[in-house]
């Protein structure tokens, strides 16, 4: 699971208001290296909820520099855009879980994949 | 890339390998998948350096050809672990990197948990047929949900009047972009014939 999936990721268990952003609790974390495409990188930023990646960075300790803040024109910052890459696509979650933030339910991550399969009674 | 050459790519991905009847587990033959993608490509410009969701996705040959094609990131949503195994594996032989794939039940996600997250959405849904009626169109409600611009999908050209209908009502454009023949080869027990072609219609469905 790359940072880009879990920034998109709500735990959504019957009666939960704020499933958002899940707690990754990881046993292992790999770096793999993708092809950078700052164009791509570029029009994600302002789709992304900032705060909740760099949080998710921080906990797996791949923070790479990244500011609280998003910087201004960082369309013209490779470095920036680098770095903002690296985390987004490069950082793969790859064992551990995802813990819904109000709930506490844990969804298990196996083999780079995070399972958000509800039970009958969750749904 | 030309048409040929995706299409030949997209024979090395391995199929299921034991389909389950539930899931209407039917395989997207390499050819369909080719067209399908070599026109949302070329003709809508909707794959490259686009986020790209493929739902029900199965073994993976719709987000590996968008991958191929030069998705930013495409991700792969299905509700079974056997399949998505099997995706796992094609990707890593194709050395791909910009695919990403969460299990989950498409038809039990919410319209708000993904909404618009996605620039395109890419499906080969179950035609909801025997134990799966109406499963087609939750499909396509949770697609147009997560699209910003288009949703590209496969429905039987029987349904098409009835699907007309709905997209109508939820004030989306739809297009059918080309009628195809889908060669079901005879996967389960109860089909008698080696294969059956059914009329489907490739759909493109936007936001006017």
């Amino acid at each position: 699971m790359k940072l880009l999936t879990h920034n998109m990721l709500t735990s959504h268990v019957k009666g939960v208001v704020k499933g958002y952003p899940l707690l990754i609790k990881a046993t292992e974390v790999k770096v793999n290296e993708v092809e950078f495409n700052p164009q791509f990188v570029s029009r994600m930023i302002p789709k992304l909820e900032w705060t909740a990646l760099v949080q998710a960075a921080q906990g797996l300790g791949h923070l790479n520099d990244l500011p609280n803040e998003l910087v201004p024109d960082y369309e013209k910052n490779e470095e920036f855009l680098r770095k903002v890459h690296r985390v987004l696509l490069e950082v793969e979650v790859l064992e551990g879980c995802l813990q819904c933030p109000e709930s506490g339910r844990e969804f298990p991550i196996s083999k780079g994949v995070p399972n958000m399969l509800l039970n009958e009674d969750e749904t | 890339m030309k048409l040929k050459e995706l299409e030949s790519c997209l024979q090395q991905v391995d199929a299921f390998e034991d389909p389950k009847l539930l899931l209407e587990q039917y395989p997207t033959s390499p050819h369909i998948a080719a067209c399908m993608l070599y026109t949302i490509h070329n003709t809508f410009d909707d794959i490259e350096n686009k986020i790209v969701a493929d739902l029900g996705c199965g073994c993976g040959v719709l987000s590996i050809g968008a991958a191929v094609l030069g998705a930013g990131l495409c991700i792969g949503f299905d509700i079974d672990e056997d399949a998505l195994a099997t995706f796992k594996i094609n990707t890593e032989e194709f050395e791909l990197t910009n695919i990403d794939m969460v299990q989950c039940d498409v038809c039990n996600l919410e319209q708000s948990v993904f909404a618009k997250k996605f620039d395109t959405v890419i499906m080969n849904p179950p035609f909801g047929t025997k134990h799966n009626k109406g499963m087609d169109m939750q499909f396509l409600k949770t697609a147009l949900s997560m699209a910003r611009t288009a949703v590209y999908s496969l429905h039987k050209t029987s349904t098409r009047e009835h699907i007309q209908k709905k997209a109508s009502d939820w004030n989306v454009k739809m297009q059918v972009v080309a009628e195809l023949r889908y060669d079901l080869p005879a996967s389960y027990k109860f089909h008698k014939k080696k294969s059956v072609d059914i009329e489907v219609d490739f759909i493109r469905f936007s936001f006017s």
